[in-house]
């Protein structure tokens, strides 16, 4: 059973990994785009719809992916080039993402729809222990994980992640040197859109295999949440992903479980079991969105490092001189 | 001197103008006769606005070239089409003989024009070499810039750790980061916008020491400011600009300090007048006993032990490079931040350090503090929402009334409004225009204005004249000179030396969160306020040796 | 073609104005694009959305029900946007008051008199502006991002208002169904023209709401303090403002407001405490608040034309059988539009095209 967990957890924590992975570089260019609930709904949509239209789930990926760009370059315009305030431009963003989801998902509600398959990588699937877990998932599993090693030797180790740390950290400095705060601003936008219209494909395509309204049940905000928990930081990303992934399918697992199950349970386990079982399931389903909030509170609190770590432009308009 | 001090020249003279200049820097100069950069007849214009009016200037081959003019004059303007920032209206920009059009910054580096910038435009949170190579073109920024960046730095000697963090280094460091960053893409030009203005006058030697350098070296330098004492002793030519226009070019050692700036200004400013004080026997308004202060960020400088008494009559100005406490200072006595110990600041004799910012007002106290939009004033509201800004606690018995429900009573502040624009002589588009549509100088003089209209006996003023025009900042400065002489205790902080030299009747100085003790303006001289901040510290009483090492500027 | 912003040095007031009237018109002609996309006609689409609803005496009074709240909630969130606060958790604060107001029809049935209404109204107020407090206090004493706190606490009080109505608070009578006892007459907010329609006194609430938050606002210097504070956090520190006061005073404002128009909602439109009380009203609010531009008045007719989309809804549903889900198209596209009209206040807008760099003004 705990394997079965672990499993499980990785499939929770991927699509947090893959929106928040992608809100990094968007931040680290110093935008704030909380359109992200938006644009990974939009993918869980067109995942959904173009797979089971087709027949092939990697298509629907595809298409996600590329509704989650375009969709962000909505956002892109009004906050780049219009210099609309980021706060309410992101939030219309994900107001006409679930609005928009909802109208084109409408006739696909209680379809079943395709899955993506498991890559089972040969020979590492079968090692002990972590073979299953490592080896044996669903290929938006490896590409998060490739994604934040990328993003990482993107990021400190060249010229041009050091071009948009450096508008993140300055805009108009960058601007002096020359460098184009727009165009790198809304290819930053594009890539976290993309990101995050995989994310949404993860939930109707690997997660789940249907379309529900509104399915993405805020793991947009958590992934915005865990980016300043990370403090701007792709490893960090990672770490908390899994641990709200752990959150999440612990509290589930709860749910779901039988207490007649565990009757062979020695007696202060079976006890503790039955306190656990006692608590209503719409408090231990609210778990993820609390410990969002203590993860938030324990981070900002320390505001030395919270200064040092946050892009310096962040949500900042930025209009070049005349 | 071919210019005239005021009315406007003629487009076509102006040409002509740059043409004879020209010549006169090949015969001066010695060198070849195609200038290193000519600018010819260059229009940009903003809406409204024309920022440069057929502006032409030459500059010769290791030539030291100064842009003199007033905050508005185009200055700015000029150097970003020059830089690529902008692009011009129309005219030309010939460089070593041919025409060109600079469309970005990266392209100006390529044909080898360099630029340092009065705001810096370093990255914070970034290595002193990750901001050096951000600026190198690709081809340049190949190998160990950090190793490269060391050894120029030394060559030169401007030493600086390439690993360093920008936000851990002080102004002075800051500006030898743009220097070296620049002479890394070896440009043939170099423009320097301003760059004394943040040095003390031992850094700012030192920098003239490379600036000749790097002329010996037959490049050109491009230099921007309005400091005529140093345009005199550096330069070779200069152009003058005013609103827009060039309004005379001459070589500045042959002119006088005071014929430059009736150039630059193009009427005479008024001379300031200051009778001595006779502070004997009277009392101290603003006492600060021992205030200090630990740094609240990273970025921040830490107080420690400032002592001052300002006296009823009195000016005191407090000198020292950006970045030395200052803006802490402002806080800290303002009340914008509050201390325990309620002795530590004194206002009238009565405890105020642990008083909020309008419980000092209150007292009698006045603030005016260096930025003037979105600190002093709130640039999307009227000059009348400013006015109650700073003042609807001290006057909350004028302008607010029904008691607890506090209704804003809108005519009575229009009419101290227009009363403070009236006496400071405020131009302004309209009864009550936004805060952020009048000039840097008129929105000051409003800002100061707001608060001499109460009668304070006390003001603290931060950076009174910081990028006001010259006119403005002649007025702002007589204001204070009479409030003190009418018996109030006036403080200020500036990084203007020669406005401090000119207003004060004793001087202190910042350096690293320290203040010196008080030097009487009979005693004070430029060297002896320069050691000060650049933190040499003879005979004063402090606890013990700031640390040099971190912000010396004598190389 | 390029587009560049040039600031204007004063702001434009016929803009100021006119912004949210060009927001609207854009997003008609969009509308009529969606429509003729989904093969219906553009106009009997508009028609039945934006119009035939104000047709007929009974409809004209769900519009006041539907507005109600979203004018009471937007009133409230102009206050914390104005002031550079973010709560986007009204939907939570909504659930937080209808729970803590119905608390006295459902503990305390026999309760009932002509204290019970007011009771229940200043207990709702009181539950808004606590739930509110929560994300105010996370971030005035550990900076922590309002927007991500209130929000997350929308999805908590959804969660436990389906605990309580399902669990403690079900009716014994019901069925089994969730939710609670109907409310007695004396915990019931009347209709205002009872023979007419069933629009209540939640609305009258609303417009009184919108009001007094409009004096507050523009006439009095706490107000002025909302303002400078949210316009330049640093000036309000040098008018002697406390930024922290701010953030509690706006968000328990607007949480009460939020808290109020929940126990209206409750106790005038649906009569019992249900799992869901709201079609997003703490959400479109926030729609409406921009619409509005962040004034109280504005809030009112912003907040009419938003109910005017939920009405409309369900007209085109029923006649055209257009997805109810198109509101939410709308609306988001009509936030969309506002925000772009309103940089037209700050900016002039010019059009650069690459090749001559010649650009004209617009």
């Amino acid at each position: 059973m705990l394997e079965n967990i672990l499993l499980t957890i990785a499939t929770a924590a991927t699509p947090l990994l893959l929106a928040a992975i992608g809100e990094l570089v968007v931040e680290r260019s110093g935008v704030l785009n909380l359109g992200v609930e938006g644009i990974m709904i939009m993918g869980a949509v067109t995942g959904f719809a173009v797979s089971l239209s087709t027949g092939n789930p990697w298509l629907g990926l595809i298409a996600a992916t590329i509704a989650g760009a375009l969709f962000s370059q909505l956002f892109a315009f009004l906050v780049i080039t219009i210099a609309t305030n980021q706060v309410a431009t992101g939030l219309s963003l994900t107001l006409l993402g679930i609005g928009l989801s909802g109208m084109i998902g409408e006739s696909f509600v209680g379809q079943p729809g395709v899955k993506l398959p498991t890559l089972d990588i040969p020979i590492l699937s079968d090692l002990p222990v972590v073979g299953k877990l490592l080896f044996a998932q669903d290929p938006l599993f490896y590409l998060s994980i490739v994604l934040v090693f990328a993003v990482m030797w993107f990021l400190f180790r060249t010229r041009t992640g050091l071009t948009l740390r450096s508008i993140g950290d300055n805009h108009t400095s960058a601007h002096a040197l020359g460098i184009s705060v727009h165009k790198y601003r809304y290819f930053a936008v594009m890539f976290g859109g993309a990101c995050g219209g995989m994310a949404g494909a993860h939930l109707t395509l690997v997660y789940t295999s249907q379309w529900i309204e509104n399915m993405s049940a805020g793991r947009g905000w958590i992934a915005l949440a865990l980016v300043v928990f990370a403090s701007w930081r792709p490893l960090r990303v990672l770490l908390g992903a899994y641990l709200f992934g752990a959150i999440t399918i612990v509290q589930l697992h709860i749910q779901a479980t039988n207490l007649r199950d565990l009757e062979s349970l020695p007696a202060p386990l079976y006890w503790l079991a039955e306190i656990v079982k006692s608590i209503p399931s719409q408090f231990l389903s609210s778990l993820p969105y609390l410990a969002t909030i203590l993860v938030l509170v324990i981070i900002s609190s320390n505001r030395r490092l919270t200064l040092i770590n946050t892009p310096a432009s962040l949500g900042r308009p930025f209009v070049p001189d005349r | 001197m071919r210019g005239e001090p005021a009315g406007d020249i003629p487009v076509q003279h102006s040409g002509n103008m740059a043409e004879t200049g020209l010549d006169g820097a090949g015969k001066t100069g010695g060198g070849s006769a195609t200038p290193m950069l000519e600018v010819r007849d260059i229009v940009k214009t903003f809406g409204p606005l024309t920022a440069n009016d057929h502006v032409s200037l030459a500059i010769g081959e290791g030539e030291i070239h100064a842009l003199l003019g007033e905050n508005g004059a185009g200055k700015s303007t000029l150097v970003k089409m020059l830089y690529g920032s902008l692009q011009p209206d129309s005219g030309d920009i010939v460089w070593r003989g041919e025409k060109v059009s600079i469309t970005s910054p990266s392209q100006a580096r390529r044909i080898g024009i360099g630029m340092v910038f009065q705001h810096f435009s370093l990255f914070e949170s970034l290595s002193v070499a990750d901001n050096i190579l951000l600026s190198l073109e690709p081809d340049l920024a190949k190998g160990n810039i950090a190793e490269k960046a060391r050894q120029l730095s030394e060559d030169y000697g401007l030493p600086l750790n390439p690993h360093s963090i920008i936000g851990d280094l002080s102004v002075g460091e800051r500006q030898r980061v743009e220097i070296v960053r620049c002479l890394l893409q070896n440009p043939d030009l170099i423009i320097l916008d301003e760059p004394t203005s943040v040095l003390t006058p031992q850094e700012a030697d030192n920098l003239f020491v490379t600036l000749e350098r790097l002329k010996s070296e037959g490049k050109s330098i491009l230099y921007i400011s309005h400091r005529l004492e140093e345009v005199k002793r550096l330069c070779d030519r200069a152009t003058i600009l005013r609103h827009g226009k060039v309004v005379g070019e001459c070589d500045p050692r042959q002119e006088t300090a005071a014929s430059l700036a009736s150039l630059m200004v193009g009427s005479s400013v008024d001379e300031i007048r200051k009778e001595a004080a006779d502070t004997s026997g009277k009392e101290a308004l603003l006492t600060l006993n021992g205030i200090d202060l630990p740094a609240s960020s990273p970025f921040a400088v830490a107080l420690s032990g400032i002592t001052l008494d300002v006296r009823a009559g009195e000016v005191i100005g407090v000198a020292g490079v950006a970045g030395n406490g200052q803006s802490e200072f402002f806080r800290v006595v303002s009340g914008e931040e509050t201390l325990r110990d309620a002795n530590a600041i004194l206002i009238r004799g009565q405890p105020a350090a642990n008083l909020g910012i309008n419980q000092r007002r209150r007292m009698g106290a006045a603030f005016v503090p260096e930025e003037r939009l979105g600190h002093g004033a709130v640039p999307e509201m009227p000059l009348t929402g400013n006015l109650l800004l700073s003042r609807h606690s001290s006057d909350r018995a004028a302008f607010v009334g029904l008691g607890p429900i506090g209704l804003v009573r809108t005519d009575i502040i229009r009419d101290a409004s227009a009363r403070v624009s009236e006496e400071m002589d405020v131009r302004k588009s309209g009864a009550d225009p936004d805060a952020g549509s009048l000039s840097g100088g008129n929105l000051q003089k409003f800002i100061m204005g707001r608060e001499l209209d109460r009668q304070p006996s006390v003001i603290v003023v931060n950076q009174p004249t910081w990028g006001v025009d010259a006119g403005a900042a002649a007025r702002i400065r007589q204001a204070l000179i009479d409030l003190a002489r009418s018996g109030s205790a006036v403080l200020v902080i500036s990084q203007d030396l020669d406005e401090i030299f000119e207003i004060s009747d004793s001087i202190v100085v910042m350096h690293d969160g320290y203040m010196s003790a008080r030097v009487p303006i009979s005693e004070a001289t430029y060297e002896k306020i320069g050691l000060l901040m650049g933190g040499a510290n003879p005979g004063h009483e402090m606890p013990e040796m700031p640390d040099t090492a971190h912000h010396g500027g004598v190389a | 073609m390029r587009i560049e912003l040039v600031k204007r040095s004063q702001h434009s007031t016929f803009f100021a104005l006119a912004s949210p009237f060009i927001a609207f018109a854009l997003t008609l002609i969009a509308g009529a694009i969606l429509f003729a996309a989904i093969g219906k006609s553009p106009l009997t689409g508009l028609y039945l959305y934006f119009v035939e609803p104000l047709t007929q005496l009974w409809s004209v009074h769900e519009l006041a029900v539907k507005a109600g709240p979203l004018i009471m909630i937007a009133v409230g969130l102009s206050v914390c946007y104005r002031s550079n606060n973010w709560n986007i958790g009204a939907e939570g604060q909504f659930i937080a008051g209808a729970i803590l107001g119905s608390a006295i029809p459902i503990l305390m049935p026999g309760f009932q008199n002509f204290l019970t209404l007011p009771l229940m109204l200043l207990l709702a107020m009181a539950g808004g502006a606590l739930y509110a407090g929560i994300p105010a206090y996370l971030k005035a004493r550990f900076n922590a991002n309002e927007i991500l706190t209130s929000l997350m606490l929308v999805y908590v009080a959804q969660l436990f208002l389906d605990w309580l109505v399902r669990g403690p608070w079900r009716n014994p009578q019901g069925y089994s169904f969730p939710g609670s006892i109907r409310f007695p007459d004396a915990a019931t907010l009347p209709e205002i023209f009872p023979s007419q329609g069933a629009a209540h006194y939640g609305f009258v609430l609303a417009l009184i709401a919108a009001i007094a938050v409009w004096f507050f606002l523009s006439r009095t210097l706490k107000g002025f303090e909302v303002r400078v504070l949210g316009a330049s956090p640093r000036a309000g520190r040098f008018a002697g403002f406390s930024t922290k006061g701010m953030i509690f005073l706006s968000f328990m404002l607007s949480g009460a407001l939020a808290g109020l128009a929940g126990i209206a909602e409750v106790s005038g439109a649906i009569g019992q405490l249900r799992e869901v009380i709201s079609p997003g009203y703490g959400f479109t609010a926030i729609i409406v608040a921009f619409l509005g531009r962040l004034n109280p008045l504005g809030a009112i007719v912003a907040g009419l034309l938003l109910a005017l989309t939920y009405l409309g809804g369900e007209a085109a549903q029923i006649s055209l059988g257009i997805s109810d889900k198109v509101v939410r198209v709308f609306q988001g596209m009509l936030l969309f539009f506002v925000l772009a009209c309103d940089t037209l206040i700050h900016y002039r807008v010019r059009f650069v095209t690459a090749i001559s760099g010649e650009a004209r003004n617009a």
